[in-house]
């Protein structure tokens, strides 16, 4: 009887203990978990982290830098929230980043960015991403990307193209891409799908031709997807696959899968943000000299160029000490390589020297001259292939960017890859149809 | 039931005897059970219904009413996906289902090397179902190179568009799923087919039986339990099917794979920041209160022909 009692006693007490294993002590630092960089990131990539982790704590003796693998998810965003599991610091985009303050989910940190004294230099069209409608400011925007023609140099020479000479209207696209799919079975071009990735990308194409899927006027937002711009973008990739038979053969690609598609060398063309190569590099294992960039063709009288970005943002859910010290990690690892040369350089030249890609085309989220300023310091250490990417920088500040629509994003996006799966899928795909009803259902959502 | 046992049994139970009866022991020895089982199975249950009637991003939350239930039976996605559901179900009942049977018959006849088949049927249910589905995406590849299409194309058929056609997505996707799910069912049903009477096969036989005539008259009759079971178990099963279409096609083409379960999926996570948990969870209710339904009208229905 005493032994059985001694029993009880001793597994009551291993699973107290075992659940008190879930709480830990603490170094006496400030521990910030920061986010580092998305699952299937090279080795090399932590390298160049841990390095630039080892020069912060040398810095800032009284903080303690965990590096946590993040990747940007609306899925698991909430949950990891609620969970307490999010890193302290972590990028989110532009599009959700007013969701989330609306929701509470960011930390104000308006003071913190004017005592840094750059909030002035920020370029107020990207700032705005981040202003609350109480004018406080909840992140630090860190990079912009525009929507940039992506392409592969070696099919374009299977094909017989000229890869230095890359696509200039949407005609040319259409024509090098069946010219790509007849000469190398690959697809010519191609276009996200899934995951709320073809939404985005309809919008894309649908702001290149002048079309924008909503109208903002005072308080009031009016869905506006069936214009003649998305309509366009539709008989478009329509013609391109039913037509010409130059989209391939798989019509359901994500960002993840469109990327290993084309650094696996399967796609000749797609359209996507400008600043994918380091990812196309760092997580997909692209080649860099198959690697070519352009800008995406506008054509019409209101024809933009989508572009997003990511703002750095900390956790409404820690406390002072641990704010202190994510403020300080942002304006060292995110923000002082664009104001500060000595800063700008040394990232430079951590990055190369574990082969990261450094000088990968972003837009300025800061002030245009800033921005040339900061390419001049690292020009020495640029390591991606320029020559390559001329399309693009020499074409894109020619074009006007436009921001992605503000209500609803991701749901009215998800909305629209059902649109375009039907268009690739179904020959008879009744364009116009389809785009009422998801107009009707993004008017519904926008209600509330 | 010895006679002490039957004494003490009648003596009046107070927390004293209890006590003594060593109930505190078997209460310790039970808590780490009932902790973890209370913890993460029966607590999520509970808070399920309690999130159903809450407009919640899991930080802050406030009653709603019924609107969650209402929002969801309005969507205009619903219809489709209890459809794409149902036919799913039906496609894997009509293939799915007389397979392992067929197959569990077949090898119990077999003399020589049952393990080694036995082995080759379970296989599938070893794999890691997120493995299978890779391996099967390069099955499934549309273009002349993919797997099925290569072989296809020996015999001289054209490549087919497998999960890139809205009409051909859902019969792969139940393909496969036939495939991962049949090697289970198939030892069940061995197992099940061990239990038959020999007798009962020699005195089919001396009445002239030929094997189809033992298999429907013998075989079939005595394993009805199993079939039973094992037909109610599939319905539930694939009433919630999620991993194929979520991993093979997400939905698409055009919601064509849409299930149930993935639009709770995208109530939660997919299509909101601040996730739609309170429309998810609704949804799961009214899914697991048919299914309990439906369970229960099967059980009641089935009782006349079961052995049991």
């Amino acid at each position: 009887m005493k032994s059985r009692k001694v029993i009880a006693a001793a597994a009551a007490f291993a699973t107290i203990a075992a659940l008190a294993a879930c709480t830990s002590g603490g170094s006496g630092k400030t521990e910030l978990r920061v986010a580092t960089f998305p699952p299937g990131a090279d080795a090399a990539a932590y390298e160049a982290f841990a390095a630039q982790e080892a020069q912060f704590e040398e810095e800032n003796p009284g903080i303690d830098i965990i590096g946590v693998e993040y990747e940007w998810k609306g899925p698991t965003f909430a949950v990891q929230l609620a969970a307490g599991s999010l890193p302290d610091v972590f990028t989110v985009p532009f599009t959700d980043a007013k969701t989330l303050l609306e929701n509470g989910q960011l930390m104000d940190v308006t003071d913190e960015i004017a005592a840094l004294g750059y909030t002035d230099k920020f370029n107020p069209i990207i700032l705005d991403a981040v202003t609350g409608d109480d004018g406080h400011l909840y992140g630090f925007p860190r990079q912009a990307y525009a929507m940039g023609l992506h392409y592969n140099r070696d099919l374009f020479e299977a094909a017989g193209l000229d890869p230095d000479s890359p696509p200039t209207t949407w005609d040319e696209v259409r024509e090098y891409a069946k010219q790509i799919s007849e000469a190398t079975g690959k697809a010519g071009f191609m276009e996200m799908t899934i995951n709320n990735t073809g939404g985005w990308q309809l919008v894309a194409a649908s702001a290149a031709r002048g079309g924008f899927i909503q109208e903002v006027n005072g308080d009031t937002t009016t869905s506006t997807i069936n214009n003649p711009g998305t309509v366009a973008a539709l008989e478009y990739l329509h013609d391109l696959r039913w037509e010409d038979n130059s989209l391939g053969s798989n019509f359901l690609l994500g960002w993840g899968e469109i990327n290993q598609e084309f650094a696996a060398g399967n796609i000749g063309m797609y359209t996507s943000g400008s600043d994918v190569y380091t990812a196309l590099v760092r997580d997909f294992g692209l080649n860099p000299d198959s690697y070519g960039l352009t800008v995406i063709p506008t054509e019409g009288d209101d024809a933009k160029v989508l572009g997003g970005g990511d703002i750095a943002v900390v956790s409404p859910s820690i406390d002072d000490a641990t704010r202190a010290a994510a403020v300080k990690w942002i304006d060292w690892y995110y923000m002082q390589k664009l104001l500060n040369e000595d800063a700008a350089k040394k990232d430079a030249e951590t990055l190369v020297a574990s082969g990261q890609a450094v000088g990968t085309p972003v837009l300025p989220v800061l002030d245009q001259e800033t921005y040339e300023q900061g390419r001049e310091w690292i020009a020495d250490y640029i390591n991606v292939p320029l020559d390559q990417m001329s399309g693009f920088f020499d074409g894109i500040f020619e074009q006007t960017p436009v921001g992605e629509p503000k209500s609803h994003t991701q749901e009215i996006y998800a909305l629209l890859d059902s649109v375009v799966q039907a268009v690739l899928t179904d020959e008879n795909a009744d364009i116009d149809a389809l785009l009422t009803q998801a107009d009707e259902q993004a008017q519904a959502l926008i209600d509330g | 039931m010895t006679a002490p046992a039957q004494l003490r049994r009648s003596r009046r139970r107070t927390p004293l005897t209890w006590l003594r009866g060593g109930g505190l022991s078997n209460l310790l020895f039970l808590a780490p059970m009932l902790i973890v089982f209370g913890l993460y199975s029966w607590g999520p249950i509970v808070q399920t219904v309690v999130m159903s009637f809450q407009k919640t991003n899991l930080i802050t939350s406030h009653f709603v009413g019924f609107d969650n239930f209402v929002n969801v039976l309005e969507d205009p996605v619903l219809p489709t996906a209890v459809l794409n559901t149902l036919y799913f179900a039906l496609l894997a009942l009509i293939f799915g289902f007389p397979l392992p049977i067929l197959l569990a018959v077949l090898m119990s006849e077999v003399r020589r090397a049952k393990g080694f088949y036995s082995a080759l049927a379970y296989l599938p249910v070893v794999v890691p179902p997120v493995v299978a589905v890779l391996l099967w995406k390069f099955f499934f590849d549309a273009s002349p190179n993919g797997v099925f299409n290569t072989m296809l194309g020996w015999i001289g058929i054209a490549p087919q568009p497998w999960l890139q056609n809205q009409a051909t997505a859902m019969p792969s996707l139940v393909l496969e799923a036939t495939w991962a799910a049949a090697g289970g069912s198939i030892i069940i049903y061995l197992a099940a087919l061990l239990s038959v009477p020999p007798e009962l096969y020699d005195a089919a036989e001396v009445d002239g039986a030929g094997i189809w005539r033992k298999v429907w008259h013998v075989t079939l009759p005595q394993l009805r339990t199993v079939i039973f079971v094992m037909l109610i178990l599939q319905v539930l099963a694939t009433a919630q099917v999620f991993l194929e279409p979520f991993l093979f096609t997400a939905g698409g083409p055009n919601n064509a794979t849409v299930t149930v379960l993935l639009l709770i999926y995208r109530y939660a996570f997919q299509n909101s920041l601040g996730g739609n948990y309170g429309e998810a969870t609704a949804l799961s209710l009214m899914l697991a209160i048919v299914l309990a339904i439906l369970s229960f009208v099967y059980f009641r229905l089935t009782k006349r022909w079961s052995t049991t």
